[in-house]
């Protein structure tokens, strides 16, 4: 009887053996190979959604070029041919120094200005187990006016020229849809009257979907808080722009519809004009092209 | 009672031993593909391949990860993840296979041996039958193998938009060199 039960057990032994062998070695693979998290990829194509930054980050040794240009607004009529006499143009040289930080400067006709950013990675969203869910970067840039001072009898101050943002980027990628969420603090050293508040607190939110592997629809609005009623001589909007990403290689072709004519935070976000409700739409387009200086593994 | 721990030990044994001949395992493999055109060249390597070998049986199994090719420039490798891989999508290429003349190979004899691979290969999604020729150096315990073929993109559905097809040969040289260890399962 007991050996009867040892041959149970060698025989059940034998068994296993046999199914561990049988075992499907594309099992195994699985097993082994269960991967760790991974990064989620371009969950924006070019470095700026419309106007302001989206979380796209130049890798190191990426040089872009950006030529930006607005047309005036569409409701000026045929004799302005809807705005597209009129021309408003951004140059910009931007540049990974590392995966995680770029910096950049620019040339705006808007008000002659001057500005520059660097902007820093702090973490990526990934996929598979364990993962972050989010894409957060911070950026922060300085603007100068560069206009002839409107009274040259008082005296002037090249930092009345000057303006700040910092920004706080937050995005995540559902599959085709990309959000992304900036709230947003702009300081004015110098402001138009005493009404106008020298900081501007704003939420923005932006988004894009992509309809077809190289194209995609945009989106940005920014909420900015301002006391209501508004008690500036001047009134100002919220911008909301919508674009369309066309994808060719190196490029990102960007045509899009605003209501601001600056192209940069201190501008847009602090001194936007014009509204939709009223015409007061600008075309315009994006040009990025991405040149690669320092490539990573050279062999 | 004393009767029945021998028995328990030596099933034990004999199920390890039979385990532990015939399966070598490698998860830092390395694949790499490489198109050459006037316009540009495109290199990309993935050193992370795990690929399992049963010499008892031939059969041969690959996982690679998309994401895990790196290229010189940024720029291609999100490209080649985004719009050619779509690696959200189809997040691994695998082969399935067999090799076919075993019995070539003599897995106790430490030296170089020529074989034929066949099997199905899996990348963007979409499956085709495969062959190869492979060497296989059989060390102790160590086996490394090697191959070289060519894939083309347009057989795995994997569209080069008119305006870059200038930039793709048509045919991608596919290296695969792969260190086998043996393979020692965990517990």
């Amino acid at each position: 009887m007991k050996l009867r039960t040892n041959h149970i057990l060698l025989l059940s032994f034998l068994l296993l053996t046999a199914t561990v062998n049988a075992q499907n070695l594309n099992d195994l693979l699985a097993a082994e190979s269960s991967d760790g998290p991974q990064p989620v990829e371009a969950l924006f194509k070019a470095t700026r959604v419309i106007n302001g930054h989206s979380v796209k980050q130049l890798k190191k040794g990426e040089l872009d070029f950006r030529i930006s240009h607005r047309f005036g607004q569409v409701n000026t009529g045929p004799y302005e041919f809807f705005g597209l006499d009129q021309s408003n143009i951004h140059l910009s040289l931007e540049y990974g120094l590392l995966d995680k930080l770029m910096v950049g400067v620019g040339r705006g006709t808007y008000e002659k200005t001057v500005d520059a950013f660097a902007r820093y990675n702090i973490t990526n969203q990934q996929s598979g187990k364990g993962a972050f869910p989010l894409t957060i970067s911070y950026l922060s840039t300085i603007e100068t006016v560069g206009l002839k001072w409107s009274d040259p009898t008082r005296t002037n101050y090249f930092t009345s020229r000057l303006s700040f943002t910092q920004q706080l980027l937050l995005a995540r990628k559902f599959s085709k849809l990309s959000v992304q969420l900036m709230p947003t603090f702009v300081h004015r050293n110098l402001v138009p009257t005493v009404m106008d508040p020298n900081d501007l607190f704003a939420l923005g939110v932006a988004g894009r979907f992509k309809i077809a592997n190289r194209l995609a629809i945009t989106g940005e609005y920014y909420y900015v808080l301002r006391p209501t009623p508004q008690r500036t001589a001047e009134k100002y909007y919220n911008p909301l722009s919508l674009g369309f990403d066309i994808e060719t290689g190196g490029h990102v072709f960007q045509i899009v519809l605003t209501n601001s004519q600056a192209m940069r935070e201190g501008g847009f976000i602090g001194k936007t004009t014009s509204s939709w409700l009223n015409g007061g739409i600008h075309l315009g387009f994006n040009i990025s092209r991405v040149f690669t200086l320092d490539s990573k593994t050279k062999k | 009672m004393k009767n029945r721990i021998i028995w328990l030990a030596m099933g034990l044994a004999l199920s390890l031993t039979v385990q532990a001949q015939n399966r070598f395992f490698t998860k830092t493999g390395h694949i790499d593909f490489f198109s050459h055109t006037a316009v540009e060249d495109i290199k990309a390597t993935n050193d992370q391949v795990t690929s399992f070998l049963d010499t008892s049986t031939g059969d041969m199994v690959f996982s690679v990860l998309s994401r895990s090719f790196q290229f010189p420039k940024p720029l291609m490798q999100e490209h080649f993840n985004e719009n050619y891989m779509e690696s959200e999508k189809f997040p691994k290429a695998s082969f399935i296979g067999k090799i076919s003349d075993l019995k070539s190979v003599d897995f106790t004899k430490p030296g170089k041996y020529q074989v034929k691979i066949a099997g199905k290969l899996t990348i963007h999604g979409v499956t085709k039958d495969v062959e190869a020729a492979g060497e296989l150096s059989v060390d102790k315990d160590k086996i490394d193998g090697t191959s070289v073929f060519s894939v083309k993109p347009e057989d795995y559905d994997i569209k080069i938009p008119s305006v870059v097809k200038a930039n793709f040969a048509e045919s991608m040289k596919v290296t695969v060199q792969m260190n086998y260890q043996l393979y020692i399962p965990k517990k």
